[in-house]
Formats: C-alpha cells, sequence, structure tokens
C-alpha cells in the first residue's frame, strides 16, 4: 500500500507551510514536498508607490526580521537616490545601519536558538509535546530562558534606539539615517547587568551548551538530516564575513568557487528562480549550473562556508574550531547550522560593542544625496541568509517595479532535500508514523529558521497533522498533534 | 482554580504582533504562571486539547485556510481579540484590494525579471490552499470581541489586555491607545 504523509501546519518555525511525504508500497519514502501555502503579492502592490515608501512598506513581510528587509530596500533605494552603491553613505549613517543590522542578526538567532529550536535539544525529539516549547525550558531550566529572553531583548533595544521602534521602525531613509545615538542611550548598553559584555559572555556560554549538546549526541547532529550542497552569500571584498555589505560568492560542496566574489548589482546575471505548481515559494538557482544543479544554501551554514575569516577575535577562534571540524572543507551537516548561527551570535554582539564605542554614532551628517537614477538593487545577509531587494521607478518616482529574492526562498530547495532526508532517517520501512517522527522531519526545517511568511511575502504558523493515504487517495488514516 | 487558557495564531500577518508579544521580555516569565498556552506557533500544540478563554488573532484572512483557522477559533476561544492592524483591518496585505488578483500572480510567476517560467507553470496544486478574491479583516468573517490597534501593538498594551482578559475583567481602550502607525 503506498501512502501520503502530510505535516500541516509545522510549528516553531515562523511561516504558513505544510510537508507532504510519499510512501511506497514497502513504506520507502518516494518522495517529499514542502509546500508553502500563502501568497501575499508584493511586487504587484507596490507599483505605483513612491520609492520613498519602499523601506517602511516592504519590511511588513516579516516582523521577525523588518529590519533585514527595511535596510535591504533601503541599499536599493540610496542606489536610486544617487548615494552610491553601497559605500556612499556617510560614516555616521553607515554605523548607525550597522549597528541596527547586527542587533538584528542578535535578537533573530537568539530567538531561533532559545525560543524555537532549544525545546528539542533539551527535552529530545520524542518528548511530550506540552513541555516541548520555550514555556517547558523555562521551568526545566530558567538560567536558559532568562538568557534568551536578555538577549533578545538587548537586540531589540538596539533596534529601538537606531530604527525609533522595536518592529516596523523608520531609522534607515534614502541616502542615510534618521537620528543619531544619544550618549544617554549609548550608555545604558556599556553599563549595567545586561551590558553588551553580558552579551557576549551569554552567547559564548550558548556555544559551550551546544558544543556539549554536540560531544553527547555526534550522530544525530553530524548525521541527521544531511546532504552536500553549494553555498552562497554575501562577503566582504577581502573575503571577510560581512552581513551588511559585500560581494556575493558562492561554492561548491567541495569548497571550489562556483561564484567568484560578483557584484550584487548584477544579480539577474546570475540568479534564476523556477516555479512549481505544489508551491508559491520559488525556487532560485544560479543560472549557469541550471536549476538542477544550481541550487544553494544559504544562511549561517552557508556564510561559515563562504568566507575566509570572521573579523572579530572571538568569533574568529570559533570560525577555526567549526571549519577545522570538516578539515577546512565546507560543511555540509544541517543540524550544524545551530552551531554557526551561534557562532554569528558571538560575532554579532562583538561588531555591536565596536560600534557602540564608536564617536561617529553620536554626530555627524546623517544623509547625502547624488544624481537621481531609475533602478537600484540592495543586497544584504538577513539572519537566515541572502536576501535581494530591486526596484525601478518611472518619472514620477513611483515604483514601477519590485522584485525580491527573499532568505527563506533561497533555501527553497535545500529544505525540501532536508525534509525527505529526515523522512528516510526517520521513517523508511517504519510500520507506524509517530509523533515524533513528524517532529523530527519539522527539527529538519526548523535548522533551517524559515521564515516562511517572508518567503511568500507572507508569515504564519505550520501545525502538524499526517494524513495517510493509499494510492488511489483514499485516506487510510489520520493522525493530528 | 485553573490557570486561563490562552491561543494565538497568525493567519495573513507578519509575525510582528507575535514578537510584540514577546517584547514583554522578563514578563514571560510571569506570563506563564498566569496563564496556560494551548494552541499557538509557540509550541507544538496543533489542534485545540481544551475550551480556550482567550484567543488571539493576527493578521486577516488571505486564503482559504485562514477562513478555516478563523472559524475554528471562534468556535473554542470565549474571547477573541484581532490583534494588530492586519487582523482588524486587513493590514499592508490587503494593499491589494486594489488589483486583481490575476496581475498580483502574473507579477510573482511570470512577469519578475529573475523568474525564468518558460512553461508557464502557476501554482495550482490540490495541497495548496485557495487565495480569496481580496484580504478581509476577521470581523468580516466572525464575531470579534476586542480589538487591539497598532502595527504591531505595543508590548505594554498587549500585557495589559492579556491581564484584562485572563482575570475575565473588560478591556477598555483609552483613545490614545488608538495610533495606526
Amino acid at each position: 500500500m503506498s501512502q501520503k504523509i502530510i505535516i500541516d501546519p509545522v510549528t516553531r518555525v515562523e511561516g504558513h507551510g505544510k510537508v507532504t511525504i510519499y510512501l511506497d508500497n514497502d513504506n520507502n519514502v518516494s518522495q517529499s514536498r514542502l509546500h508553502i501555502v500563502e501568497f501575499r503579492g508584493f511586487e504587484r502592490f507596490i507599483q505605483g508607490r513612491p520609492y520613498w515608501e519602499a523601506p517602511v512598506l516592504v519590511q511588513r513581510l516579516c516582523g521577525i526580521c523588518p529590519v533585514s528587509h527595511h535596510l535591504a530596500a533601503a541599499k536599493a533605494i540610496d542606489v536610486i537616490t544617487g548615494a552610491g552603491k553601497g559605500d556612499g553613505l556617510t560614516p555616521t549613517a553607515e554605523k548607525m545601519r550597522r549597528l541596527m543590522h547586527y542587533g538584528q542578526i542578535f535578537q533573530s538567532h537568539v530567538l531561533h536558538f532559545f525560543h524555537l529550536a532549544s525545546p528539542d535539544l533539551l527535552f529530545g525529539l520524542d518528548a511530550a509535546i506540552d513541555i516541548r516549547n520555550i514555556i517547558g525550558v523555562a521551568k526545566e531550566n530558567k538560567h536558559l530562558a532568562v538568557m534568551g529572553i536578555m538577549m533578545r531583548k538587548f537586540g531589540q533595544e538596539i533596534i529601538k534606539v537606531t530604527a525609533g521602534k522595536k518592529i516596523h521602525g523608520t531609522g534607515a531613509i534614502p541616502g542615510g539615517i534618521n537620528k543619531h545615538l544619544s550618549v544617554e542611550e549609548r550608555d545604558s548598553f556599556l553599563k549595567g547587568d545586561n551590558s553588551i559584555d553580558q552579551m557576549i559572555d551569554w552567547s559564548l556560554e550558548a556555544l559551550a551548551f551546544l558544543k556539549n549538546y554536540h560531544k553527547n549526541n555526534k550522530d544525530f547532529i553530524d548525521n541527521f538530516a544531511s546532504f552536500p550542497s553549494s553555498h552562497l552569500s554575501i562577503v566582504r571584498k577581502d573575503g571577510a564575513m560581512d552581513l551588511y555589505h559585500g560581494v556575493i560568492r558562492a561554492v561548491d560542496y567541495k569548497g571550489n568557487r562556483i561564484l567568484d566574489d560578483v557584484d550584487y548589482h548584477d544579480y539577474l546575471d546570475y540568479i534564476a528562480e523556477g516555479v512549481k505548481n505544489w508551491s508559491y515559494m520559488k525556487f532560485p538557482y544560479l543560472k549557469h549550473l541550471g536549476p538542477d544543479k544550481g541550487w544553494y544554501r544559504v544562511g549561517p551554514l552557508a556564510r561559515l562556508n563562504t568566507c575566509d575569516f570572521i573579523p572579530t577575535p572571538l568569533a574568529q577562534k570559533e570560525f577555526e574550531e567549526f571549519r577545522s571540524y570538516t578539515g577546512g572543507k565546507p560543511n555540509n551537516m544541517t543540524m550544524h547550522y545551530h552551531w554557526a548561527r551561534l557562532i554569528e551570535t558571538l560575532h554579532a554582539a562583538e561588531v555591536m560593542k565596536e560600534l557602540l564605542n564608536d564617536d561617529d554614532l553620536l554626530s555627524g551628517e546623517l544623509v547625502i544625496k547624488g544624481e537621481k537614477q531609475s533602478e537600484g538593487v540592495g543586497v544584504i545577509e538577513a539572519p537566515r541568509g541572502t536576501l535581494i531587494h530591486h526596484y525601478r521607478i518611472d518619472k514620477n518616482d513611483r515604483i514601477e517595479m519590485a522584485n525580491l529574492i527573499v532568505s527563506t526562498t533561497n533555501n527553497n530547495n535545500p529544505m525540501n532535500l532536508a525534509v525527505n532526508e529526515a523522512a528516510k532517517q526517520m521513517m523508511q520501512g517504519q510500520r507506524e508514523i509517530t509523533e515524533p517522527m513528524m517532529n523530527a522531519v519539522e527539527v529538519a526545517i526548523r535548522a533551517y529558521d524559515p521564515c516562511l511568511s517572508c518567503a511568500t511575502h507572507a508569515l504564519g504558523q505550520m501545525p502538524l497533522e499526517i494524513v495517510l493515504k493509499d494510492k488511489n487517495d483514499t485516506i487510510i488514516q489520520v493522525k493530528r498533534t | 482554580m485553573s490557570k486561563p487558557v490562552i491561543a494565538t495564531t497568525s493567519l495573513a500577518g507578519c509575525f510582528g504582533c507575535h514578537m510584540s508579544l514577546l517584547d514583554i521580555d522578563e514578563k514571560i516569565l510571569d506570563l506563564i504562571e498566569l496563564v496556560e498556552f494551548n494552541k499557538s506557533p509557540i509550541d507544538d500544540i496543533k489542534t485545540f486539547t481544551k475550551p480556550v478563554d482567550v484567543g488571539i488573532i493576527e493578521g486577516g484572512c488571505c486564503n482559504s485556510e485562514n477562513i478555516h483557522i478563523l472559524k475554528y477559533f471562534r468556535e473554542n476561544c470565549k474571547i477573541l481579540v484581532s490583534l494588530g492592524e492586519c487582523a482588524m483591518m486587513g493590514g499592508l496585505p490587503a494593499m491589494r484590494n486594489t488589483i486583481p488578483l490575476e496581475e498580483c500572480i502574473r507579477e510573482a510567476y511570470l512577469d519578475g525579471p529573475s523568474t525564468s517560467n518558460v512553461e508557464g507553470i502557476l501554482p495550482n496544486d490540490d495541497e495548496l490552499p485557495i487565495i480569496l478574491d481580496k484580504v478581509y479583516p476577521c470581523h468580516e468573517i466572525v464575531k470579534i470581541d476586542y480589538f487591539l490597534p497598532g502595527c504591531p501593538p505595543r508590548a505594554d498594551l498587549i500585557w495589559d489586555a492579556l491581564l484584562h482578559l485572563a482575570a475575565g475583567k473588560k478591556l477598555e481602550l483609552a483613545y490614545e491607545s488608538f495610533k495606526y502607525d
């Protein structure tokens, strides 16, 4: 009897999606699909709006990392307003935006690791459903929960003083930023119980927690839902990790460069997106390799595979340990996304400390303008990976074309593969499909931290329902969690 | 006495309202002492396991699945709250209401500059919910008891509302709370 298993919706990820897994007569997994079920239509309905509205409108794609969209749109609009192609802002504007961005990376990575993923590590994939959440974490290990809450708060407060609001702020404007940091604001992050130094210590503690877990659960962390892939991100021109600005680099699973530090303004020469009828999310790939071979992963794991070094000392030390684990070759282990994510969390804290001690934030020119252009591209490394915004305007300054390739869309094919690998490892040949097996599939999705709302240009939750059907599509069994 | 039961969902929203709820920060630890969470994207409870006192809805309705979930919440929650502008008015996603749906789909899957789709494939699989003609606010689909404005509503506004409703009190919002940002 062949079966179809449906997981709908997936929870503890931020987005609307469901999973179908097809089993053949011997319960071998024949195919798995992650369906993205929401559609927004941003690219069309933003047409006709004045271009300077883009950074505040488009961030409403996602309330989890609105800063990423805010800044990617602002970078594209900078080009249109004649403020250069990503390197023309005043030091004050560039550094305020960087502080906003690294605050965002910090809070989003913390949210993902502590609030959403840590229950699986703390309690196990097969723990009771009613404790497998952040509330369960708070009861089991209050220190871990408090760390998560206070670290997220720190990142959100950084966003508030740079963007004006914790969620959907207005700080980045065409050609710059609309405020300085005050001395009082700065000092609130440098002193006290929840200072930036505390954040660096806690980032190290979270890493120690994860590395200890890895030591005790090597087989799971190294092998679960793993597969070889290419990796793509922006890097600084000298090969350093830079999450705000750089050139696009991609490597294959062996580490060979397949995209060699190209200018992201030419992204259309290198990246295309395919469409499949079973998902509202498109499937990006590198054009010169085609849709079958050209897909790639983005996000923390990819970024640690593409960059040559991390330009802050503590994170660099962790990076060296991470790279030596795979002998300097790209790391293709899906669950290592969490390891990479916590190294970036530490890096973000170190960068914030540098910036908070920089007097350029306290005074200086905020905005520059130049000769108006009709088109602009902005690319940024969002918490979940490479994010591309592209706008063209008409003679009345209205947007006439908008194109968005968001981080989770870049991870569409890899997430489908991860689901398939997890299903194979957990369900292949099993007589009965249990709730822990279904949760395992969700664990694989959670490693990517998918912001599915962004991806379809929407967001929501994914509960889990499994329907077993025979090959005639007749329902044999329904399981709900 | 058992704790009041809370459930939450995000329909056609951006999750920003849920994030604003988390922005109560250390009060999260107080909240979980005061109330019990049932179905919510922050836990793994995917179908209601008991009657719920307060249901919180983020986002409006843009597809058939949103309508289904919203009705499911209404049936299981004594009090239902529209949280934020998308639930109250459709919000930013409702910007598509002035444009034919076909044009939005065409732009996303056929005409986009990075889209490569010579076969003209459109998402239409049976597993996908049907997109509605426009985005609807929640109170046009089911009865909504309270509305919390903002994009997103401020964390302290959500916190006050939860404290009131969990204690079985009526909610009265000050005039100045009605900010649409």
